[in-house]
């Protein structure tokens, strides 16, 4: 103990002192403060961008989830649209089905009638023709027989009425 | 937790980032190695440096038996007034001295005096008296004393053989060499007082040098941000340890919230240490922290920091120790302010003991080489020798930088009991 305190030198003690109060000053004003700021300047930094690149994590997520939405929406907007064409078209197909069967109905209605008509008219045609064919007749035959002019005429319409009734 | 340390345990188990952090280490250590090697090469060759050979004896100066070994030992865990390298004997048997004295700054009766460590011609005796401005001075162990006026030689009061005052005058100083040999270095001069000495002494010496190396490079550490963002070259050796300190010391041992008006502190009294215990460990012979005043002064600082950033909080838990009955409040006050005493106290202790143990053993292991000599063989002992020095120095590179973190760390803990806030009461 009695070396140690003899050993100890006091102006050894102020130096150090001085010296050290000069060196930590020093190295705080032109060392670590510059050091330390630009470190944390840099942690700073290292934080922020990694912040930053979560947020874009975030916002990419984000954005391709709403692609997938747009996709899943215009798939289905182009299912209805096939559908309601598809729709349209069968409809359209059978309207003009119902259409043509309904004209070609009308048309064989009115072919109908007018067949029944031109064979009335044939049919008065025909008996037009076979009253002057039968006058003409009676004429050849009255030309022959004037004696029996007006038996062979009663006869004769005798004759017609039957044939008209057998008609 | 000291992941070097771990890491120097587990060495071949590395992997990986470990692995990386270990090649940091070693290479952070072979720089600073190599900083103090080259600049010691430097100075060695330096043709204007003196090797005044002044100081001529004979050659039995040399040290080879034991107590000239423990006595070369002790001196170099002094401090020390000039710079000295080695010595030789030249052809002539002259002894010579290789080195660079230094400036001795004395307070005096007659105030300040300044003059070249080389005045005293290597004499450690106190036999060369240097005049100055009225003034007597001799150095006598790497003290400096002032002869009282009228006296010109040192005189020492001794127990037990001798009669009164023994007067060494330059004329019988070869007879009294060998008594003067005998006292121990706690024997005072009897007529000559000591003066307070401000003197570039090697330690002061080497702080300047590493406060030099600590400025250049974290200076360029700092510079380097201008530009990048990532230090290249030394500077990533030298950025992962200020973080470490700031992340691994300062932060969780101070708290989040004050830590940073202490980090500066830490940061320097960090490197300070462990670049200073680097510096002990080449062959230049430093032995900056391994001087009492040196861990003293920095044990001072941890211990005013502490007081002074102290909040009430901590004045209460010393004075009036909360939760305890009143009597033992009154025990528990002096214990405690004790306590803050004993703290920076085994900081100082720790690492004077630490680092001086270390010099003492390593210059010991290397002493087996002269000690073991004849019985031995010239060629064995020195292979004993180097083997068991270089596995201590090994040793002494782990403990240099564990001392360093020790005291950061335990300062650190100090401060951050200081300033912490006590919310569980």
């Amino acid at each position: 103990m009695e070396q140690l305190l003899n050993d100890f030198s006091p102006g050894l003690f102020i130096m150090q002192s001085i010296l050290m109060l000069a060196v930590i000053f020093l190295m705080v004003k032109f060392a670590w403060k510059p050091i330390v700021s630009s470190l944390e300047e840099r942690e700073e930094g290292i934080k922020k961008a990694l912040e930053s690149a979560e947020e874009a994590k975030a916002e990419m997520e984000n954005i391709s989830s709403a692609n997938e939405q747009l996709l899943k929406e215009a798939r289905e907007e182009r299912e209805k649209l096939m559908k309601e064409a598809r729709e349209t078209k069968a409809k359209m197909i059978a309207d003009a089905e119902e259409a043509a069967q309904e004209e070609s109905a009308k048309i064989i209605a009115k072919a109908k009638v007018s067949i029944e008509l031109e064979k009335k008219e044939a049919l008065e045609q025909i008996k037009k023709e076979a009253a002057k064919l039968s006058v003409a007749l009676a004429e050849k035959i009255l030309q022959e027989e004037l004696s029996s002019a007006s038996k062979s005429a009663e006869h004769v319409d005798k004759l017609l009425k039957e044939v008209t009734l057998k008609s | 937790m000291p992941i070097f340390a771990e890491i120097l345990t587990k060495g071949p188990l590395l992997k990986g980032a470990q692995m990386k952090s270990r090649n940091l280490f070693l290479k952070s250590l072979f720089f600073s190695l190599a900083l103090a090697f080259s600049s010691a090469n430097l100075w060695a060759t330096d043709p204007v440096k003196s090797d005044e050979p002044t100081h001529e004896e004979s050659a039995d100066q040399s040290v080879s038996t034991e107590e000239q070994i423990s006595e070369y030992i002790a001196h170099h865990i002094k401090d020390a007034h000039d710079f000295h390298l080695f010595s030789y004997n030249d052809s002539s048997g002259h002894r010579k001295h290789i080195g660079f004295p230094l400036p001795v700054i004395v307070y005096t009766s007659q105030g300040l005096r300044f003059f070249m460590s080389s005045e005293f011609h290597h004499d450690d005796s106190g036999h060369h008296v240097v005049e100055t401005d009225g003034v007597s001075l001799v150095k006598y162990h790497e003290k400096i004393y002032e002869l009282n006026t009228g006296e010109h030689a040192i005189s020492f009061g001794e127990e037990g053989h001798h009669d009164g005052e023994h007067e060494v005058g330059l004329g019988d100083e070869l007879s009294d060499i060998a008594e003067i040999e005998e006292f121990d270095a706690s024997h005072h001069p009897t007529n000559a007082h000591e003066v307070l000495d401000l003197s570039i002494t090697k330690s002061v010496f080497g702080f300047l040098l590493v406060s030099l190396l600590m400025l250049i490079a974290f200076r360029s550490l700092a510079n380097q941000y201008k530009k990048r963002a990532v230090p290249t070259g030394f500077g990533r050796v030298l950025e992962p340890l200020v973080l470490y300190v700031r992340d691994e010391i300062a932060r969780p041992n101070i708290g989040e919230k004050h830590y940073k008006r202490f980090t500066g502190f830490l940061l320097t009294v960090f490197f300070f240490i462990w670049t200073s215990n680097l510096l002990g460990l080449t062959p230049l012979g430093f032995n900056i922290t391994g001087q009492l005043a040196v861990t003293f002064s920095l044990a001072l600082f941890t211990y005013l920091i502490t007081q002074f950033s102290g909040n009430k909080e901590y004045w209460k838990h010393i004075f009036w120790m909360p939760g305890v009955p009143a009597p033992m409040k009154v025990i528990l006050a002096p214990i405690e302010l004790l306590g803050t005493l004993t703290k920076p106290f085994s900081l100082m202790i720790r690492l004077f003991a630490n680092i001086s143990a270390g010099h003492i053993v390593v210059m010991s292991l290397i002493s087996i080489a002269i000690i073991m000599k004849s019985s031995m063989g010239a060629v064995g002992a020195t292979a004993l020798s180097f083997a068991l020095s270089f596995f201590l120095t090994l040793i002494e590179l782990l403990v240099a930088f564990l001392q360093a973190y020790i005291f950061t760390m335990l300062s650190a803990l100090f401060i951050g009991m200081a300033v912490q806030e006590h919310d569980h009461h």
